[in-house]
C-alpha cells in the first residue's frame, strides 16, 4: 500500500488534491482512499489531506503517520509544521517552491532520506502561467506523476477533467503537464550531475 | 457502476435511487454534503418527482418528514450531533406513530465542548427512541444500507436511522458500486403506506392514549423491532442475491472461528480492526472481530452465538455513558448473561481522536494477557487530565476545563495527524 500525505493551507485545494489523486488511481484500476484531516476549514490555516493506494480494498481508517510520499503545497509551512514527521526513509517529497531543496534550508533533513527523491517545483508560478490563479494542487500531481510514477500523467489529466470542466480543467491539465515536464527535466539533470 | 466518490455523494445517489417523494434538508456538519447532493439531483431533474424542502431547523426537518410520511410520501432527511438532539422530540414521534422515515445520521460528537468530529454519542442518545439503527462499516455499505433501509422501514412501518461515521466515511473518497435505477426499482417496491392521511377518507393519526392502552402501544413497537430481527437478515440476503454484495444483516464476524479474543465494534473502525487482527494473527494471537450492523433492534441471540466460543470479549466503542462506562458493552454483556467470559470495555475515538492500528494492537496485547482494565480509554492523555485535577485541588476558581486543557495541549495546528 502506498500512502501519500498532502500539506497545504486552507484555500489551496489540499483536500481536492488528495481526491484527484484517488480518482487518478481509480482510473488505473486501483483501489484508493482519499480523506481530509477533518480540521475546521479556515483560509490560510494549515490543512492536511491523505491518500492511500493499493491493489486491494483499503480497510485502514487511521490518519497517515508514515507516508511514502509527501506533497507540500506551501513552503511557508516548513517553519510551522513538522511535515517530514514519519516519512519513510525511502520516501518521496515534492515541495512547491522556486527555490531548490537545499536553498530552502532542508539540506540537513535531506540527508536522512534518498536525496534524489526530494524535489521542488515552482507549482504556484506554473499555475499562474496556465490558470491565472495561484492554485498549486493539480500542478503538483503532474510533478508527482513524474517523480514517483504512482499514477500516469494521463490518469492525472483524466481526474482533473472528471472533477472540473471547461477552462479550469484545460488550464489545470496544461499546468500539470508543464510540472510533469519540469520534474522529468530536473530528474534527468540530477542523474547526469557528477556526484558531489 | 463503479465510481470513485465521496461517501456523502454515494449516499445521495443511493437515496435518489430509492425515489423519495420528499427530502427535508437542514445543514449540519458532517452531514451537509448529503442533502446538498440531493438538492443538486432534484434541481437538475434527475430526481423527479421529489419535493426538496429547505426547513428552518432540525426540529422542522423531522416534523415535515412526519407530515409527509403520514400523507403517504416516501420521506428522507439527514442530520448529525446537536441537530439530532434538537429534533429529538419529533424523532420519538416518528417512531411512536409508526412512520417509515429513513434518516442518515453522520455520526458526530455532542457538545459541550463543541466538537465537529466523529463519535457515536449522537445516535446512541436516540437508541431508545424506537427507531431501527443500522451502522455502516464502509461507504459501500452506507450506500447499500440506505436502499435496504427504505424496504425495511416500509415493510415494518417503522423509521430507520442509517448511521455512518462523520468525516471518516462521509468525507472519504473511495470506490463504490452504484446500482442501476432498474435494479433498485426491482428490489424496492413503491411505498404502500399502512396508514395514510387522505382528505377523501379522513382519519386522524396521533391520538392521545391514556393508561388504558399506552403500554400496549409501546409493547407493539417492541414486538415490531423484534420481528425486524428476521426482516433485517432476509432483506440483506435478498440484497446480496440481487446486487452480489454482503451488506447489512445483524452481525458479521471476521476470523472469529477459533478466536480466544473477539473485539466487538460498530461502524468504520471495523476496517482498522480487521487490519489489526490480520497483523496479530500473523503473530499467532487468536483474535477476531465481530461487527454489529443492527444496533436497534439489538441482536442478542446472534451476538451471543458469535461470542460464546471466545474466552474474552473486548467492546471497542465510540460512545460513553458518563458515570457508568460503555453503552454498547452494556448490551453486549446482556447478550452474554450466564457465560463466564472476561469482558472489557474500551472507549475510543471520542470527538474524533484517531483510532490507530498501533494503539489497537497494544490494547489487544494487554487484553490477551488479561492485563486490561475493565474500562479503558484508548490513548487517554493522562498528563493533561492530572494537571487539571491538580489545578482543581489547588484552586477553587480553576477556570473552564476545556480552555485549560487546550492551553496544556499547546498549538494543535502544528501537529501533522
Amino acid at each position: 500500500m502506498l500512502q501519500i500525505r498532502f500539506h497545504g493551507r486552507g484555500g489551496q485545494g489540499v483536500v481536492t488534491a488528495a481526491e484527484l489523486l484517488a480518482i487518478a488511481a481509480f482510473e488505473q484500476g486501483r483501489h484508493a482512499q482519499a480523506f481530509p484531516s477533518f480540521g475546521s476549514e479556515r483560509t490560510g490555516a494549515p490543512v492536511v489531506a491523505f491518500c492511500r493506494i493499493d491493489d486491494r480494498e483499503i480497510r485502514l481508517r487511521e490518519p497517515i503517520v508514515a507516508p511514502d510520499v509527501l506533497i507540500v503545497q506551501d513552503p511557508t509551512l516548513l517553519h510551522q509544521v513538522d511535515v517530514f514527521q514519519g516519512l519513510r526513509r525511502d520516501g518521496y517529497v515534492l515541495i512547491n517552491s522556486r527555490r531548490g531543496f537545499d536553498e530552502l534550508g532542508l539540506a540537513e533533513i535531506g540527508q536522512r532520506f534518498r536525496r534524489e527523491r526530494l524535489l521542488t517545483v515552482p507549482a504556484t508560478d506554473i499555475a499562474l502561467q496556465h490558470l491565472g490563479r495561484p492554485l498549486p494542487n493539480a500542478v503538483l500531481l503532474g510533478g508527482l506523476a513524474a517523480l514517483t510514477r504512482i499514477v500516469t500523467l494521463e490518469a492525472v489529466a483524466h481526474a482533473i477533467r472528471d472533477k472540473f470542466s471547461g477552462k479550469v480543467a484545460d488550464g489545470n491539465v496544461a499546468a500539470a503537464t508543464a510540472a510533469f515536464a519540469a520534474v522529468r527535466h530536473a530528474l534527468v539533470e540530477a542523474a547526469d550531475a557528477p556526484a558531489s | 457502476m463503479l465510481q470513485q466518490a465521496e461517501g456523502s455523494h454515494a449516499v445521495a445517489e443511493a437515496v435518489a435511487l430509492c425515489r423519495p417523494d420528499v427530502v427535508c434538508a437542514y445543514p449540519i456538519s458532517p452531514q451537509t454534503h448529503i442533502v446538498e447532493g440531493l438538492g443538486e439531483l432534484v434541481k437538475s431533474g434527475r430526481l423527479s418527482p421529489c419535493e426538496f424542502i429547505n426547513v428552518e431547523s432540525e426540529f422542522a426537518a423531522m416534523s415535515v418528514a412526519i407530515g409527509a410520511s403520514a400523507a403517504g410520501a416516501r420521506a428522507y432527511t439527514a442530520t448529525a450531533s446537536q441537530g439530532l438532539l434538537f429534533m429529538s422530540e419529533a424523532v420519538y414521534n416518528a417512531s411512536g406513530l409508526g412512520l417509515p422515515i429513513v434518516m442518515t445520521v453522520a455520526n458526530r460528537a455532542i457538545g459541550a465542548p463543541i466538537n465537529i468530529w466523529n463519535d457515536h454519542s449522537d445516535a446512541m442518545s436516540q437508541r431508545d427512541s424506537g427507531w431501527l439503527q443500522l451502522y455502516a462499516e464502509t461507504n459501500q455499505e452506507a450506500l447499500d444500507l440506505h436502499i435496504q433501509a427504505f424496504k425495511l422501514a416500509e415493510e415494518l412501518s417503522m423509521p430507520v436511522m442509517v448511521c455512518m461515521d462523520g468525516f471518516i466515511l462521509t468525507h472519504a473518497v473511495e470506490r463504490v458500486d452504484v446500482p442501476e435505477q432498474s435494479e433498485v426499482d426491482a428490489f424496492l417496491p413503491p411505498y404502500a403506506p399502512r396508514q395514510v392521511l387522505d382528505p377523501d377518507e379522513p382519519v386522524s393519526i396521533g391520538a392521545m392514549v391514556g393508561p388504558e392502552a399506552f403500554m400496549e402501544v409501546r409493547y407493539l413497537a417492541h414486538a415490531k423491532q423484534l420481528s425486524a430481527l428476521e426482516h433485517i437478515p432476509r432483506i440483506a440476503a435478498e440484497f446480496g442475491a440481487r446486487f452480489g454484495r454482503d451488506s447489512g444483516g445483524l452481525v458479521r464476524g471476521y476470523r472469529c472461528d477459533d478466536a480466544e479474543t473477539i473485539v466487538v465494534a460498530l461502524g468504520s473502525v471495523i476496517g482498522t480492526l480487521k487490519e489489526t487482527v490480520d497483523a496479530l494473527r500473523d503473530d499467532g494471537m487468536r483474535v477476531g472481530v465481530l461487527g454489529i450492523q443492527s444496533y436497534r433492534p439489538f441482536p442478542l441471540a446472534a451476538v451471543r452465538a458469535a461470542l460464546q466460543g471466545a474466552r474474552r470479549v473486548v467492546v471497542v466503542e465510540k460512545s460513553f455513558c458518563v458515570g457508568l462506562g460503555g453503552v454498547v458493552s452494556t448490551d453486549v454483556r446482556l447478550a452474554l448473561s450466564g457465560l463466564h467470559l472476561h469482558g472489557y470495555t474500551v472507549v475510543a475515538g471520542l470527538g474524533g481522536r484517531a483510532i490507530t492500528r498501533a494503539s489497537l494492537e497494544r490494547m489487544l496485547g494487554d487484553a490477551a494477557a488479561d492485563r486490561l482494565e475493565p474500562l479503558t480509554f484508548l490513548d487517554l492523555d493522562r498528563r493533561i487530565v492530572d494537571r487539571q485535577l491538580e489545578r482543581e485541588a489547588r484552586t477553587r476558581r480553576s477556570g473552564p476545563i476545556a480552555e485549560n486543557l487546550l492551553r496544556d495541549v499547546g498549538t494543535v495546528a502544528a501537529k501533522v495527524a
